[in-house]
């Protein structure tokens, strides 16, 4: 039989998840200016991190699995940052 | 011919032929989900992109558009997929202690929260066409910009489209499973199933998870 998790840490995550859900959601009533974007997104991806890390067991499992979570994420950075450069950078050309 | 049987461990009857061991068949199985879920990430990440460029382009009409959507059932609906998520983290953990009964009863209740996701998502679309929000059907903007408005609703129903359709599939694996599990096909050491839908489903959650922030609460309100 394989070795299971500790209930407690699934109830913490739940409760670590809900709490940054009523975060984002309070500080999106609050005008941080272009701050908004980035505590909402910075929290986004907490909660990304924190849901693989334990409901989907990134925490104790292989290198191997590491390499492929980390696989996804990369490919969707190169995406965005060579698209963003081009737009961002069509006004440079006049 | 006598069919050739030797004694097996309860464990090893399950190994494939291609595998050392049942170590070596899980972490395989895992190993294909993960990557399953990296193309899963880049097929999102196409529509997070596109809504990323016209955001900065057209921001203040996105933040006018926006403000138009139901923050409660986005917000209430965030809260559900999470709890979904826990029950699903249990079932997967039920489904390695070999309890049936608790197993079966968790993918249910997974499925259950995945179903009042997808009414409370049927009243919020319900709603946004009543409030002329659809691209193409009644699509009316009162304020400036209307086209650019309409492009945030394109993404919004492409995004949240694509989202329903991920949780519908993952309702229907999860009742496909429950039956199996009741079925006592998951018994003695045979999870391996359970813990790839697992994998799935805490994917659509964490997909929510950022379509919730960028399209309900952009900007301040």
């Amino acid at each position: 039989m394989e070795k299971v998790v500790d209930p407690k840490i699934y109830f913490r995550t739940a409760i670590v998840l809900l709490v940054l859900l009523a975060a984002t959601w309070m500080i999106a009533y609050i005008d941080l200016g272009p701050f908004n974007l980035i505590a909402a997104l910075a929290i986004a991806i907490t909660k990304a991190i924190v849901i693989a890390l334990f409901f989907m067991h990134i925490q104790g499992s292989s290198r191997l699995l590491h390499l492929a979570a980390v696989a996804g994420v990369m490919w969707l950075l190169i995406l965005i940052s060579l698209t963003l450069s081009d737009y961002f950078t069509r006004s440079w050309v006049q | 011919m006598p069919i050739l049987t030797w004694p097996v461990s309860e464990e090893s009857a399950l190994v494939h032929e291609q595998f050392d061991d049942i170590g070596q068949q899980r972490e395989a199985a895992k190993l294909g989900m993960w990557i399953f879920l990296a193309t899963e990430v880049l097929f999102f990440g196409g529509l997070f992109l596109s809504y990323t460029v016209y955001r900065f382009a057209y921001g203040h009409v996105f933040v006018e558009a926006s403000r138009k959507l139901d923050v409660v059932i986005g917000g209430a609906n965030t809260a559900v997929l999470l709890i979904s998520s826990l029950l699903m983290a249990f079932a997967v953990r039920a489904s390695k202690l070999d309890q049936r009964r608790m197993l079966t009863g968790l993918l249910l209740g997974t499925a259950l929260l995945g179903c009042v996701f997808m009414s409370l998502k049927g009243v919020e679309y319900h709603k946004d066409y009543v409030d002329h929000l659809v691209p193409r059907l009644g699509f009316k903007w009162e304020g400036a910009d209307p086209g650019n408005a309409e492009l945030f609703y394109w993404i919004y129903f492409a995004m949240t489209g694509l989202h329903a359709i991920h949780v519908t599939v993952g309702i229907g694996i999860l009742l496909v499973l429950a039956l199996l599990a009741w079925r006592k096909t998951f018994s003695n050491g045979n999870h391996n199933t359970v813990e790839i839908a697992g994998l799935y489903w805490h994917f659509v959650d964490i997909v929510w998870c950022f379509l919730f922030p960028l399209l309900y609460l952009v900007g301040h309100r």
